[in-house]
């Protein structure tokens, strides 16, 4: 039972150190889990990252599943998903509420149109990074304008456009090897 | 049920972004467009919220936008519905760890799926951005090309982008000084 508490407690105090989602909780990951908990090593973390970025979902929740699930199992694997999550639960739901109730005053207007510019440069900042990694040749470059225009000009779903490019990824590299 | 349409729409989210936080944004935006639940300007808030406080920015995204649709047990739902998938599927290739990440279907799935997730990011950023940079409903009003962009939002974006790229603080700096210039320069009228 103090196996699960530890998860998640320690997985508690990652998600509320950590700062900006998944690839910032790395350096914390290393810390708490592998050098003060040796949970797993240096290069298991490595792989279940990988792996968290090659699987559907939330990378820091799917590490923290990852990592819960090799010490105790499946519930292992959910209790640490959960300690994970619980911070920004509370922390977000107190910053929501107090948002909603002074969202019409004048100067938290002005702020956030001010800090939505912001999100704007910082949203072209995470693309230019991902596009580095992603954007490898003239298919994936073909890939992502077609991705950019179809979603900004149409309403269809995204889901569509994600299974769409995972079926011309399969089709155009066939069973070929990279 | 509104509990139930949360945690559905949200787990739909967590089975198909691929690639962290922002890939969220995206399916966010279209769930907003659906059900009228939030405004593109709501979610950039959000998001600018999601960034600057502790922990996974798609699960602040979640809670965020479950409280704001059905206050505190919204909230639950929503995250619960995200991470569902995200388990679940975890769970299942944690038990063929290796093979799974050697499959070439696999692999030639991901090699395109991350373009297009980065391509799906760039589009929910221009949504930010028309909202917030551009200002296209003075320009319908006035018909004068100089109306299309609000210079001073311009200027802000462009002196970011800058001091982003010299230097390496964390957004929440840029997110903080951003809302004190908002203050100052009275950016919502």
């Amino acid at each position: 039972m103090s196996e699960f508490f530890d998860l998640f407690f320690t997985f508690s105090r990652i998600g509320v150190l950590t700062f900006g989602g998944g690839y910032a909780m790395l350096p914390i990951l290393q810390r708490e889990v592998v050098e003060t908990k040796k949970w797993v090593n240096d290069d298991e973390l490595t792989d279940y990252y990988a792996i968290g970025q090659c699987t559907p979902g939330i990378i820091a929740v799917n590490t923290a599943t990852f990592i819960g699930c090799r010490r105790k199992g499946i519930a292992g694997g959910i209790v640490a998903t959960l300690g994970l999550v619980f911070p920004a639960l509370i922390i977000i739901t107190a910053i929501a509420a107090f948002l909603q109730n002074f969202a019409e005053l004048r100067v938290v207007k002005d702020a956030f149109a001010a800090v939505r510019v912001c999100v704007c440069v910082l949203i072209l900042n995470a693309v230019i990074k991902l596009g580095k990694n992603s954007i490898k040749d003239r298919f994936t470059l073909l890939i992502f304008f077609c991705i950019t225009l179809l979603a900004f000009f149409t309403d269809l779903s995204p889901i569509l456009w994600v299974v769409l490019a995972a079926v011309a990824g399969i089709l155009v590299k066939g069973g070929k090897h990279e | 049920m509104i509990y139930l349409k949360l945690f559905y729409e949200f787990a739909k989210i967590g089975l198909f972004s691929v690639g962290g936080g922002l890939a969220t944004l995206p399916f966010l935006k279209s769930l907003g467009t659906d059900t009228g639940w939030f405004t593109p300007a709501d979610l950039a808030n959000m998001l600018a919220v999601s960034e600057s406080t502790p922990g996974a920015i798609g699960v602040n995204m979640a809670t965020y936008v479950g409280f704001r649709v059905a206050s505190i047990p919204g909230a639950v739902c929503a995250t619960l519905g995200l991470i569902t998938p995200c388990v679940a599927v975890i769970l299942i290739v944690a038990h063929m760890l290796k093979r799974f990440q050697q499959n070439r279907f696999v692999k030639n799935a991901f090699y395109a799926l991350r373009p297009a997730s980065t391509g799906l990011i760039a589009s929910a950023g221009m949504g930010v951005a028309a909202i917030a940079i551009l200002t296209l409903d003075k320009f319908s009003q006035t018909g004068n090309l100089l109306d299309v962009v609000d210079w001073r939002a311009l200027v802000l974006a462009a002196a970011l982008f800058f001091a982003m790229r010299k230097i390496k603080w964390h957004p929440v700096v840029f997110i903080g000084i951003s809302a004190v210039i908002g203050v100052l320069f009275h950016f919502g009228s």
